[in-house]
């Protein structure tokens, strides 16, 4: 049996990657793909083949979330889901409190399997909303309506223990007045946790295309900050401040699966492009698997999986992760993970110069045992990363 | 064998920018047979891709031609190309000291413009006669009595033998001929004197060395003779003696009165001082020419590689140039703002924008100029003398007693319609009239302005102020004290040290003030706030502040988005080589390269 060596405080999660989707989004950058024809079967079993081969590896490790996202996970048939559950609990433990979450997009058909997926196992599902005004959905390129979403929201709240919901905001000629309005009327929907994402361009999406032709604008840094602040200030006072940049919750209510990632624990990816970060040895390994859906079920039908070979993660690499990850969280990040991350002494981290600059900006916090940015910090993460890490 | 003194003419062709100088040349030497007709290019005499582009000469050129005149005799005419250009005065004045008589072209269409005037005074003051001709007569727009009466006007020459021809098509060609043989002098000199020549110009060859263009006054020069430098003292002796038709061809002797090329052997043209006087060691002559002085840098500017790693072949580039150039000065130069490059000294506006041009399209560098500034002089409170050539090494200002800067005497003809515009210009640029007169429907305007007022962008809104009509022409006056101060810009109270200017107290507000906004605008908005200032000694006289941005973070960065993400991080890590901190933020050098290339106007 390998020596596990991950930071005690951490946790350890399984993400599952379904790879297909009925329609592409515009905005969606993620490795998703529209087949006609699925062999459910044949993936099935190459999914349980996967997670055998990464159990393998990893023994004894104690599971503490599993998550399957997308593509739309919701297509999924049931068994599927099932077999992978069950094909995990066989080969790792799973702790008492096991979170875990599908994602769901809300159309009538999807919801209507709501009860077969927790007989499967599913605990959580998060669904992929986006907005609750018709004409919003519509040029999201969402299938489903805004009744559609109200209904797959009431039946995930009578289904599941847990249930959260996306929404995507900062879209062309959002008012914050509006916003507000639709935020408020989401929040009454609302089981303990919502996702807020500002709409953002991505290389490779049909957005994109259609941005830099000019189709339609997104707000810029100004008028996003506006959107931004107007969102924190309503989750706030409704007693689920952001504990992750885009992530509010009633306390206890945050994604455990989630915050193994901005935690920097370790965590399986099973399915086609699906990532990892597996602690071997005490050697902190990068794990991808092939991107594209038939290569990867070729490869796992042929070798047990589908995964690249493994990048070793460096020290100093492991030290930015690990920041880049931990400051997206209002919590902070515990000086100790840095410093079981990086093997160095934390009297050694930082440049003091631009830690005070920071720090008299109001964007950073550094105690004896925790730094963290703050609200304003972390609207401006991306910089501050550069600043800090450069 | 040399000519006889009286079967020489030897003449230089001087003419505004464009009146077609280089197309008559051409004319003459294909007329003299200098040439066949299969292997005329156009513009012969100029080598350059540059001088053959924008119609300038940069270097002097002689041409030795046969004629034949009517009386039967054939003449020997050396035909000299000068640099017209003011920048290159000093260079044009050793050519016309070389000859005794000029032709003076004019264009029929456009009449006497401000370099014509210029180098007509310059030729006046070599003694020379002049032969006016007027050009372009081919052309529907001619109007070959306007001309001459511009000229008279004007220039208050004699046009009653001026000579109306075509280069282009070859009018009157052979009537130029027979005037240059009978309206103009031969050359004096004593062939049994000591050796005694004038050295015009010298280049370059990769072949040859450094080629020496002479004019012999005295004496002669010989394959083999053992010769003297007098100005800089160096002996070398005679490899080659020759002759331009344009085709090199080596003769045997250059006699008294003519002109031609040597080469000793010379690898550096900086031993070959233009005006320097050349003598034989043995037997040497009482006194040098008059006149020597070497030519002194007037406009600086610091050039600096957009890429940095272009820093080398940027040394080498400038070499290379300065092989040729010996009024090219540069010296190498660290920016904390632009990296490292080199401070230059050039002779004029013209040469500076020659080098640059040269050093883009020969060399291919992609270069930062800095804004151009002039030579100050300094009286310091302790009474040292300073001069200063590069603003940053301006001293405090409690150390300064006087700064004294360069100032010219400008002529400005141009259509009366511009008048008003161009006269606002010139007081605005600190100028004091000196005369307004009227030629024509034309005005001819001399104004006294400080150099520093016209380095920057003074002669784009001359063109700009009068559709391109008007003529400008400059010679370097007097030094004079003035009220100037350095004004620095400041990013986050730091001061970037490549935007640093010295500038009139009167205009320091208006320049400051542009410079900040435009700084603003591009500089990207950063985590921090970012003052822009621009400050004289320590007081701050224009400042802008670029706010902090609201709003930089990725929404989504989840466990299939680290390594991605992280090597994004890496990435802008490298990319921050070509930043420079200023307090706590960094700027890309790309903003400072835009707000200089972007000149003085929005």
């Amino acid at each position: 049996m390998s020596v596990i060596q991950t930071h005690p405080e951490s946790s350890f999660g399984l993400y599952i990657h379904w790879p297909f989707c009925l329609s592409k989004c515009p905005y969606c950058d993620f490795n998703s793909h529209v087949h006609d024809r699925v062999d459910h079967d044949a993936w099935r079993e190459a999914l349980v083949r996967e997670i055998n081969h990464y159990a393998a590896m990893t023994p004894g490790r104690v599971l503490s979330s599993i998550f399957f996202g997308g593509g739309t996970p919701s297509l999924m048939h049931p068994e599927t889901v099932a077999a992978a559950i069950d094909e995990a609990q066989k080969r790792w433990n799973f702790s008492n409190d096991i979170e875990i979450t599908l994602e769901a997009n809300p159309t009538s058909v999807e919801a209507d399997k709501f009860t077969a997926f927790r007989r499967a196992g599913v605990n959580r599902v998060s669904l992929g909303i986006q907005s609750l005004r018709e004409k919003d959905l519509e040029f999201l390129g969402r299938k489903h309506n805004v009744g559609e979403a109200r209904r797959a929201i009431e039946i995930a709240g009578a289904t599941f223990d847990r249930f959260s919901f996306d929404l995507i905001y900062a879209r062309p000629q959002q008012t914050v007045a509006a916003w507000k309005e639709e935020l408020e009327e989401a929040l009454t929907l609302s089981g303990g946790h919502i996702s807020l994402y500002q709409l953002t361009i991505e290389p490779g999406t049909a957005f994109f295309a259609q941005h830099a032709r000019g189709d339609f604008m997104i707000p810029n840094d100004m008028a996003a900050g506006d959107l931004y602040e107007a969102t924190q200030d309503i989750l706030g006072a409704a007693g689920m401040p952001a504990y992750e940049i885009s992530n509010h919750a009633k306390p206890g209510e945050e994604s455990r699966h989630n915050m193994t990632y901005w935690r920097y624990g370790d965590y399986v990816g099973v399915g086609p492009g699906a990532h990892g970060r597996l602690t071997l040895d005490g050697q902190k390994k990068a794990t991808r698997a092939h991107r594209a859906p038939e290569i990867w079920l070729n490869d796992v039908t042929a070798k047990g999986h589908g995964a690249h070979p493994f990048e070793d993660v460096t020290p100093d690499q492991r030290m930015t992760e690990a920041l880049m990850m931990g400051l997206r969280l209002s919590e902070g990040i515990p000086l100790s993970r840095l410093e079981h991350e990086s093997g160095r002494h934390r009297d050694t981290f930082f440049d003091a110069k631009k830690i005070k600059a920071l720090s008299d900006e109001g964007y950073l916090t550094l105690s004896d045992t925790h730094i963290a940015a703050t609200a304003s910090g972390r609207q401006r993460l991306n910089a501050l990363l550069s600043y800090l890490v450069g | 064998m040399t000519k006889p003194l009286e079967h020489i003419r030897n003449f230089a062709i001087i003419a505004h920018i464009d009146h077609g100088k280089s197309t008559l040349a051409d004319r003459l030497i294909q007329s003299c047979g200098g040439l066949e007709a299969r292997e005329m290019t156009e513009q012969v005499l100029d080598n350059m891709d540059i001088e053959r582009e924008r119609g300038i000469t940069i270097k002097a050129q002689t041409v030795r031609l046969a004629y034949t005149a009517k009386d039967g005799i054939e003449y020997q005419f050396n035909l000299m190309d000068t640099p017209g250009h003011v920048d290159f005065a000093y260079e044009v004045s050793r050519s016309l000291a070389s000859c005794e008589g000029s032709l003076l072209v004019v264009d029929s269409t456009q009449g006497v413009e401000a370099q014509t005037l210029a180098n007509v005074y310059q030729a006046l003051d070599n003694n020379h006669e002049i032969i006016t001709v007027v050009n372009k007569i081919d052309l529907p727009a001619a109007d070959v009595e306007a001309a001459k009466k511009e000229v008279e006007d004007v220039i208050g020459l004699d046009t009653s033998r001026a000579v109306a021809v075509s280069g282009k098509t070859g009018v009157n060609i052979p009537a130029l001929l027979e005037a240059i043989v009978t309206d103009l002098p031969a050359p004096k000199g004593n062939p049994d004197a000591p050796t005694k020549a004038l050295l015009v110009d010298s280049w370059y060859d990769s072949y040859l060395g450094v080629v020496i263009l002479v004019r012999v006054i005295d004496g002669y020069l010989k394959k083999g003779q053992k010769i003297r430098f007098m100005a800089t003292g160096a002996t070398r002796d005679i490899d080659r003696v020759g002759m331009f038709t344009p085709k090199k061809v080596v003769l045997n002797e250059l006699g008294p009165g003519e002109m031609g090329f040597i080469t000793a052997a010379i690898k550096d043209i900086s031993d070959t001082r233009v005006g320097d006087t050349i003598t034989d060691e043995r037997h040497q002559c009482a006194a040098p020419l008059a006149g020597f002085k070497p030519s002194v840098p007037m406009v600086f500017c610091s050039l600096f590689p957009a890429d940095s790693s272009e820093f080398e072949k940027l040394r080498e580039s400038i070499g290379k140039l300065k092989l040729n150039d010996a009024s090219l000065h540069y010296e190498a130069e660290s920016s904390q703002a632009l990296g490292m490059g080199f401070r230059c000294g050039f002779l004029g506006l013209l040469h500076m924008e020659i080098i640059q041009e040269r050093l883009d399209r020969e060399f291919d560098l992609d270069l930062i100029p800095t804004a151009p500034s002039v030579v100050y002089e300094l009286k310091l409170t302790n009474g040292d003398n300073l001069t200063i050539y590069n603003p940053v090494d301006m001293p405090e200002p409690q150390r300064i007693a006087e700064i004294h800067e360069p100032w010219i005497k400008a002529t400005i003809l141009t259509p009366d319609e511009y008048l008003g515009g161009l006269l606002q210009l010139c007081q605005e640029r600190r100028g004091t009239q000196v005369e307004l007169t009227y030629v024509g429907n034309r005005a001819m305007l001399v104004y006294m302005l400080p150099l520093n007022e016209v380095v920057f962008d003074f002669y784009d809104r001359l063109k700009s102020i009068s559709r391109g009509y008007a003529s400008f022409d400059y010679a370097i006056d007097h030094y004079q004290e003035g009220d100037l101060v350095k004004m620095e810009i400041l990013v986050n109270q730091e001061p970037v040290d490549a935007l640093a200017m010295i500038v009139h107290r009167s205009q320091a507000e208006r320049r400051g003030r542009q410079l900040c906004e435009r700084l603003k605008d591009l500089i990207p908005r950063q985590m921090f706030k970012i003052a822009i200032q621009a400050a004289i000694g320590g007081k701050i006289v224009a400042r802008e502040d670029l706010s902090a941005m609201r709003k930089d973070v990725t929404a989504k960065c989840y466990g299939g988005d680290i390594s991605r993400k992280r090597k994004l991080l890496d990435k802008q890590k490298k990319g921050k080589l070509k930043m420079r901190q200023y307090g706590n933020v960094d700027i890309p050098q790309s903003a400072f390269i835009a707000a200089l290339r972007m000149g003085d106007e929005k």
